[in-house]
């Protein structure tokens, strides 16, 4: 039950982010796809997912976003992408993107998996933190090191 | 049908518990705005609302009805759907977070355990994060839609104010978390009252750093620059008229209240009265000294954020920006490491 008005309002909102013409639209509906999929964690019981993608993705990198926008002020330009070949491909490329994704996923087999709901204990935040820290410690540390590689990297740029 | 299976008691109980805490909360929010001009007199040396009843305690309900029937204006440029929704997502945002605090202690109604907290969640102050990075946005919408120059510099003066500073507080809460142990609330309160000296005694940095961050989020002076009169008008509500308004200031207030409370649940023991031993007393009397001592805390806040506010000049934006980024983050860093460490130490 909730978990179809979740998907429908995930799904929702994320064809307005495409449809709508205003950026800061798009942004917004954007907002609300991530606040569905927070719920699908928390469906999940994967409270710890759920929050911090809320934090992460809505409330940092969102506001980041929003920032762009407005100060570049898109309103006024109606539809920036003219050319119908550019549209093409940009077709193309993305239902060759559906179609790898696909079939990736057919023969992993989580399809077959009963997925645990309300009642798993992975996604609590202990039993993450002592996955994350004793069996993924190495890629965990080299991921943030790439991280902080990137935040100097930003620096440098706005440093010329 | 799974969906009429749920607990109907529970349901309810937890229904009733949200309407008195959101009452409560607007209460308390209506009179922080006379106690803030009381206090606000008494420290310039005047004598503040005094004229609509005694001692001026009509002085808010005044207020409320002047903001109501104020003629309602929506700019011909603005965008009318982000504008309403801006004041809406900023209230929304100030009630949400009162959600996961513990207000008291447990106490027994026929037969029902009924805890004096809406939801005692697994992640907890976590989800403060989650609501207070939402805040961010009611100001930013709103100073967009209303499609004015100084509207928009002061919503991305409060966003950027608000990210930055968040960090910082982030960071400071680390420390605190590596003491506790628990993300939850209502076991961070408990850990207080067993015996042990309040969090502040182990966290005075800490302390220190979270209440900065604290005054910077609620957008409260001397950190109040997305409504800095002299250089941006009146900020991001500039547009703004009537009850729409209103649900800006009004929602300036929660947030104050809110973030005391929580103030008051992290580093000063919560519902824990000092000098009492709660478990000889009898549960009602236990429950109502433990909401009493709260909100007896959380009231002292309130006067020191207000004390805070009628003191100090504002900063400049970017001795802000360097206080934020230069100063606190560092600092917290430095709390974190060093707790780190004590922590390690003796727990061997």
């Amino acid at each position: 039950m909730l978990f179809w008005f979740l998907t429908v309002m995930a799904l929702g909102s994320a064809l307005m982010v495409v449809f709508s013409k205003n950026p800061v639209h798009s942004i917004l509906w954007l907002i609300v796809t991530f606040f569905s999929i927070s719920g699908h964690y928390v469906l999940l019981n994967a409270q710890f997912l759920a929050i911090v993608n809320i934090i992460v993705y809505a409330g940092a990198i969102m506001v980041l976003f929003l920032f762009v926008v407005m100060m570049m002020n898109l309103n006024d330009i109606s539809s920036p992408l003219k050319n119908k070949w550019l549209k093409f491909a940009g077709v193309i490329s993305g239902c060759s993107l559906l179609l790898v994704l696909i079939a990736a996923l057919k023969d992993t087999g989580t399809m077959q998996q009963e997925v645990l709901l309300n009642t798993g204990k992975i996604g609590l935040i202990n039993n993450l933190g002592t996955v994350l820290f004793k069996d993924y410690v190495l890629p965990f540390e080299i991921s943030s090191v790439l991280f902080l590689s990137a935040m100097v990297g930003a620096v440098v740029i706005g440093k010329k | 049908m799974n969906i009429l299976a749920l607990d109907w008691a529970f349901a309810i109980e937890k229904m009733v518990l949200i309407a008195i805490v959101i009452s409560v909360s607007l209460v308390i929010a209506m009179y922080a705005t006379y106690a803030e001009r009381k206090v606000a007199g008494f420290i310039q040396d005047r004598h503040g609302p005094n004229r609509a009843g005694p001692f001026g305690l009509l002085q808010p309900l005044a207020d409320g009805l002047k903001l109501f029937f104020k003629e309602e204006v929506i700019p011909n440029h603005s965008n009318k759907w982000l504008f309403v929704l801006g004041p809406c997502l900023a209230m929304l945002t100030a009630m949400m977070t009162s959600a996961i605090i513990p207000w008291g202690g447990t106490v027994e109604i026929g037969g029902r355990m009924i805890d004096l907290q809406i939801a005692d969640i697994n992640i907890g102050i976590l989800y403060v994060f989650g609501v207070v990075s939402m805040g961010v946005y009611g100001i930013m919408i709103g100073g967009w839609a209303s499609n004015n120059k100084f509207s928009l510099m002061a919503a991305l003066r409060g966003a950027s104010q608000a990210i930055s500073y968040e960090l910082a507080m982030g960071l400071s809460l680390i420390a605190l978390l590596m003491l506790t142990g628990s993300l939850s609330l209502k076991t961070i309160v408990e850990q207080q009252i067993s015996g042990n000296w309040w969090n502040i005694v182990y966290q005075p940095l800490g302390f220190f750093i979270f209440f900065v961050c604290a005054l910077a989020e609620c957008n409260r002076a001397p950190f109040d620059l997305p409504e800095a009169e002299s250089e941006l008008n009146m900020g991001y509500h500039q547009e703004y008229s009537s009850m729409k308004l209103g649900f800006f200031l009004f929602a300036e207030y929660i947030n104050m209240f809110i973030s005391c409370a929580i103030i008051a649940t992290l580093f000063f023991g919560g519902y824990d009265m000092p000098f009492v031993d709660e478990t000889k007393l009898s549960g009602m009397t236990a429950l109502l000294t433990g909401v009493a001592a709260l909100f007896g805390k959380t009231f002292i806040l309130i006067f020191v954020f207000m004390w805070i506010r009628w003191t100090l000049p504002r900063f400049r934006y970017d001795q802000l920006m360097n206080l934020g980024w230069k100063g606190l983050i560092p600092l917290a860093l430095l709390n974190m490491v060093v707790t780190a460490a004590i922590a390690l130490y003796t727990m061997k």
